[in-house]
């Protein structure tokens, strides 16, 4: 029999349905690979291998007594540190939130749980979801299990924000994890370390008890091994919660029924504004074969015009910080998280040295800057003009989606870097997340398969864009993808 | 626009947080850096355009006027609220004091 941790969710879930294994025994299996791996790729801030197991052996009583074991049933997952847990710390890797207990569990969390999921435990990720490369927590840099040929025992980043997510799912820690996407943080890490994610259109899932960075872009969503396993974790993570104001209240479509890989009738639009100066070969050799693997599988292929493309990166970093300096008002030291009160201080002095002690430099770098463009006399010129441009954007998706049903461009610039390349240098490791930003901003479904490795034997991922509900379009164009790139290719063991 | 080292003290002390001397040297480069890169936002033609207010398209909805509703969210939950507060005292949270 395979090894119970090669298994992906589809294959857990019917395996446990069918009892070829025991839920206990698959969760005992990934408990053990976490244990293992966890010094070394430092994915998990917290292990919970007792929320596994008792999650498991709630689903094999289950299926004794004959009853379903749940959309998820016996599939143990590992859950990004932002979303809360109740009784297991939550810190959105920062050091302000360290030893944070929630008193209530997210509603995402919940209803994995209640599709019969497991915790393995919190995933490592970006201080406050804010990077790409996952240097920027508190808890330490996580290490894509990926090396490059020839590039000695570099260790190379992740992706972020969600890099302990992409890490864990391709080291086979887990065969599954949540993330959250607000620029990219489910896709761009997903590319760097050949597995799948897709963020769902804004609303599909519940914000409620996700740790807020910027609430206008944030969305949570699945990363897993393939396109089936995104689509079944998806199904159970969404649905309508009247807990979240911008929740949409619609029924969570079939997707794992209506998968299928057909593309006829379909055109896929191919955003010129995307091929950029100085493109990556290998990048630019992937998009081609994205275009011959689609048309192989029935599509046609358009070009199509986004005009404002190269202005989302910059709208996003006004819009972001001033969101994020805004939802992280909260953070005072008076209600929860740390609290720093130096000898004689009074409350002003207070809160200052508490979000001093308690914030990384890059998220004091976004709250400086989304205080200024927030402030008396910049307000205008800075976030108005970025919402207007914001709109902008919106459009152009809105005027291409009357040209083509999906967007097919790359997922990120790059291959994944080498941790400390771009730590220094807070914009160029923000243009690291040009081709995923767009999306956020017009708040799109947008998704990220693996398409083949380039010349260092780095994978490198795909980008599928949607038209606002049409996760179903873009995951079967991520199927007719993923059936004909046949990416096999895993990270060799080192840990 | 570029910022000043007055400026980002400025800044810092409206979002509460303390830098250093060294932590506010490095800030005002940093965020001169990014505020000079999202200028070319100004060379956008905005003329007629509304500015974004909701990416989805979406109605504000109103809950049912009903007391504990969902007792999840409710009320009658002094303790949880306050079980993770640095310095909760008799059902409240502390502070340093503010009235003299």
């Amino acid at each position: 029999m395979t090894e119970l941790t090669e298994l992906g969710v589809a294959q857990i879930r019917d395996g446990v349905a069918s009892g070829d294994f025991t839920a206990v025994e698959v969760a005992e299996a990934f408990n053990a690979n976490v244990a293992a791996a966890n010094d070394a790729l430092n994915a998990f801030i917290v292990a919970t291998p007792e929320k596994a197991i008792e999650a498991a052996k709630a689903v094999d009583a289950k299926r004794a007594k004959g009853e379903a074991p749940g959309k998820m049933g016996g599939v143990p997952i590992g859950m990004k540190d932002l979303f809360a847990t109740k009784g297991v710390q939550t810190t959105a890797a920062s050091h302000i939130l360290e030893g944070f207990a929630p008193e209530y569990e997210s509603t995402v969390s919940q209803r994995l749980w209640d599709a019969g999921a497991g915790m393995l435990g919190k995933l490592n990720m970006d201080q406050f979801a804010m990077g790409s490369s996952n240097e920027t927590s508190h808890f330490g840099d996580v290490v894509n299990p990926w090396r490059a040929a020839g590039g000695g025992n570099a260790g190379l980043a992740p992706g972020g924000s969600s890099g302990g997510s992409s890490a864990a799912v391709a080291a086979r820690l887990c065969p599954a994890a949540t993330g959250t996407d607000t620029g990219g943080s489910i896709r761009q890490p997903a590319a760097f370390t050949g597995i799948t994610g897709i963020k769902p259109t804004y609303g599909r899932c519940s914000r409620w008890g996700i740790v807020a960075f910027a609430s206008s872009l944030d969305q949570a969503g699945p990363m897993a091994r393939d396109t089936r396993d995104c689509a079944i974790m998806l199904e159970a993570m969404a649905g309508f919660d009247p807990k979240d104001s911008t929740s949409l209240d619609m029924d969570v479509p079939a997707w794992e029924a209506n998968l299928s890989p057909d593309m006829k009738g379909k055109r896929v639009g191919i955003p010129r504004e995307y091929r950029m100066d100085g493109m990556d070969a290998d990048i630019v050799k992937s998009w081609e074969d994205g275009v011959t693997w689609l048309r192989d599988a029935g599509a046609e292929i358009v070009d199509i015009s986004l005009p404002h493309t190269k202005y989302a990166l910059p709208a996003y970093y006004i819009i972001a910080p001033a969101e994020a300096s805004s939802n992280l008002a909260r953070y005072d030291g008076v209600r929860y998280g740390l609290r720093e009160l130096p000898d004689g201080a009074n409350l002003q002095d207070m809160y200052a040295a508490t979000r001093s002690a308690g914030f990384g430099a890059e998220v004091k770098r976004r709250i400086l800057i989304g205080t200024y463009v927030l402030s008396a006399g910049f307000y205008d010129a800075y976030y108005t003009q970025a919402q207007k441009v914001r709109t902008l954007i919106s459009h152009d998706f809105r005027n291409a989606f009357a040209e083509c049903d999906v967007i097919l461009a790359p997922t990120a610039p790059s291959a994944a870097f080498a941790l400390g390349d771009k730590s220094d240098d807070p914009l160029a490791m923000y243009l690291n997340d040009v081709f995923a930003v767009p999306a956020s901003m017009a708040g799109l479904p947008a998704m990220s398969v693996p398409a083949g490795l380039n010349r260092d034997g780095l994978p490198l991922g795909l980008q599928i864009i949607g038209n606002a509900f049409d996760e179903q379009g873009v995951l079967n164009a991520g199927l007719a993808i993923e059936q004909r790139a046949g990416f096999t290719a895993k990270p060799e063991k080192w840990w | 626009m570029s910022v000043d080292t007055a400026t980002v003290a400025k800044i810092a002390s409206l979002a509460r947080i303390k830098l250093s001397e060294e932590e506010l040297a490095a800030m005002v480069p940093e965020l001169n850096a990014i505020l000079g890169w999202v200028e070319q936002l100004g060379e956008v033609d905005v003329s007629g355009i509304e500015p974004m207010t909701a990416v989805i398209e979406n109605h504000l909805r109103l809950r049912a006027d009903e007391i504990d509703a969902d007792p999840l969210t409710g009320g009658g939950k002094r303790d949880a609220v306050l079980a993770n507060a640095p310095a909760a005292e008799h059902g409240f949270f502390g502070v340093p004091k503010v009235i003299e």
